[in-house]
């Protein structure tokens, strides 16, 4: 009796994992399978395979949409930013949390409000024109740049913690300048935190939609995000070639999530209050 | 040592300054032009006092109800996120087969944009072509197909939905992590005790979850009240302004010009947010100095 129970039981949870799981795949499946389908097919929004696959539209989502600039945007902007606010964040970690001053933890505070404060976008705009960086690629990196570091600092200042300090005294008594002690020996040790760091960091300026809405007017600047809203807009009853751009935006963001999976679910789990 | 040579301040000039010039300078701007007229049609800004706080906040302003929205979709949307999430990750810590496999589909979703979340149920769920209710037409049942982004009475409920399919393996995954720090053998002898499925989970798991808890109710908080590109991007707060919360309202006062207006918003948000952080952050660290 007990024993049927418990396999009840347990058939009861596996349909329950199934049926969850079904849920969250079956969107994907509904716009990677509509997006290789001819637009009278992909009007029909259904999940009949397709009668003969349209590599076709990718091409044209990609020509219409100007995919290839946006793409190039996004990179550049996510791979640059996060370069800086990874650099910027791991050195400031590394002081903040050797010298365990009064003025220290202030910093420390002070940089982490930044995890959950709002920016004020339309207050940025002013900002940005004084130093005259509306509009460019430079200022968009910088601006992402500044938002990032407090979350590098919170996650890396955990990690110097647990980097013995005799490593630094030897060093220094071997007469290595701090530069020499940060770049050659603390870094190399970090290097697991800050691929963690990098990839969320990566992944958020990536997806981010915000701070293009309002700061870059020019459709050339735009990253992907706010490409594939206006291609949105302007093909919404092309559901194929919507479809196809969707897919070509989320497939970079897979491609890392398989990679590195590893990191970014500790780095999420480390770093919760940010998104 | 001498930690003022080892450890040089010079080090942290980098992060300092684009963290204040591009983060906290605006805010602070914000706080100043909030007491203006600054808008788009004219040159001139001019001092005006309480005025944009006085629209907001005056009696019956559509204001309150941005406010409204955006606190009962902090309440709700953790709500129907991390209850459920509890469950989920109990099941998927209990030796089911296959479940790395659903933890890491479950997961996925909280790594993509929002913008194309959104523009994906956009499509899923449109009222005549999209897949939702072209499938349930074609089971026959047509009546439930309703307009789930268009209808007052349905577009909270299509927001909260699409929000939990995002975030769901999200406060999962963190609660899983939680679980698995608790000890097989507390389990073990409370069923030596006899204690059945529920009283373990109020007298072991809950209170033993609790830096997970905060940790999700931390995120999860922080997140809603920000709430911008989801709402944007499925109903942009319509139909109407039934779905309006703060920081679409923000864009909307940006979109019109009207950015004295705008940046006042920002900073009410701001203060309650700068209230919210500082709480979080000696939750966080008390949380540090008792491991």
């Amino acid at each position: 009796m007990n024993r049927t129970r418990r396999q009840v039981y347990r058939i009861i949870q596996y349909l329950v994992a199934c049926l969850i799981s079904l849920v969250v795949v079956i969107p994907f499946v509904v716009i990677v399978n509509n997006s290789l389908k001819t637009r009278e097919e992909a009007n029909r929004m259904n999940l009949a395979l397709p009668s003969k696959l349209q590599w076709e539209n990718y091409r044209v989502a990609i020509e219409r949409g100007k995919l290839g600039i946006s793409f190039f945007n996004s990179t550049l902007y996510s791979a640059f930013a996060t370069a800086i606010a990874t650099l910027v964040g791991a050195m400031t970690a590394f002081v903040l949390a050797r010298r365990k001053t009064r003025f220290s933890q202030m910093c420390y505070f002070f940089l982490v409000l930044g995890i959950t404060l709002p920016i004020n976008l339309i207050a940025l705009i002013r900002v940005m024109q004084v130093l005259h960086l509306v509009n460019t690629r430079l200022g968009i990196i910088l601006v992402y740049g500044g938002m990032n570091v407090s979350f590098a600092v919170f996650i890396l200042y955990g990690f110097v913690g647990t980097i013995p300090r005799e490593l630094d005294e030897a060093a220094i008594i071997d007469g290595a300048s701090p530069w020499h002690l940060f770049f050659r020996i603390i870094l190399p040790l970090l290097r697991p935190a800050l691929t963690t760091v990098a990839v969320l960091t990566f992944m958020g300026i990536w997806n981010d939609f915000m701070v293009p809405l309002y700061i870059l007017n020019r459709a050339s600047l735009w990253p992907m995000t706010l490409a594939v809203y206006n291609f949105f807009g302007l093909y919404q009853q092309e559901w194929h070639l919507v479809f196809a751009d969707i897919v070509l935006t989320c497939l970079p963001i897979f491609v890392i999530y398989l990679f590195s999976q590893r990191y970014i679910v500790s780095g999420m789990i480390a770093g919760a209050v940010k998104q | 040592m001498n930690y003022r040579h080892a450890y040089p301040y010079h080090f942290i000039v980098g992060a300092l300054f684009l963290y204040l010039l591009f983060f906290i300078v605006p805010s602070l701007m914000g706080i100043y032009y909030s007491f203006t007229d600054w808008n788009r049609y004219s040159d001139q800004v001019r001092f005006v006092g309480l005025e944009n706080y006085r629209a907001i906040f005056a009696a019956k302003s559509v204001y309150y109800q941005y406010i409204g929205n955006t606190l009962k979709f902090t309440l709700i949307s953790n709500l129907v996120k991390i209850i459920p999430a509890l469950f989920l990750a109990l099941l998927f810590t209990d030796n089911l087969r296959g479940e790395h496999v659903h933890r890491t589909i479950l997961f996925f979703p909280a790594t993509l944009s929002f913008i194309v979340i959104g523009l994906v149920f956009r499509s899923i769920l449109h009222p005549e072509m999209g897949f939702l209710n072209q499938t349930l037409r074609n089971l026959g049942l047509g009546f439930a197909a309703k307009g789930w982004l268009i209808h007052p009475r349905w577009a909270w409920f299509s927001i909260y939905a699409v929000d939990a399919w995002r975030g769901l393996g999200y406060v999962m995954t963190i609660f899983i992590a939680g679980l698995q720090s608790i000890p097989r053998t507390y389990y073990e002898a409370a069923s030596i005790d006899g204690a059945g499925f529920f009283h373990k989970l109020f007298s072991i798991t809950i209170p033993m979850l609790k830096p997970a808890i905060t940790v999700n109710l931390v995120f999860g908080i922080t997140y809603s009240l920000r709430v911008f590109d989801i709402i944007f991007v499925l109903t942009n707060g319509g139909p109407g302004r039934v779905t309006e919360v703060m920081n679409t309202a923000v864009f909307r006062e940006f979109a019109l010009g009207t950015y004295g207006v705008g940046v006042a918003l920002s900073t009410v948000l701001f203060v309650v947010m700068g209230v919210v952080s500082v709480l979080v952050i000696r939750l966080m660290n008390r949380g540090e100095v008792e491991q």
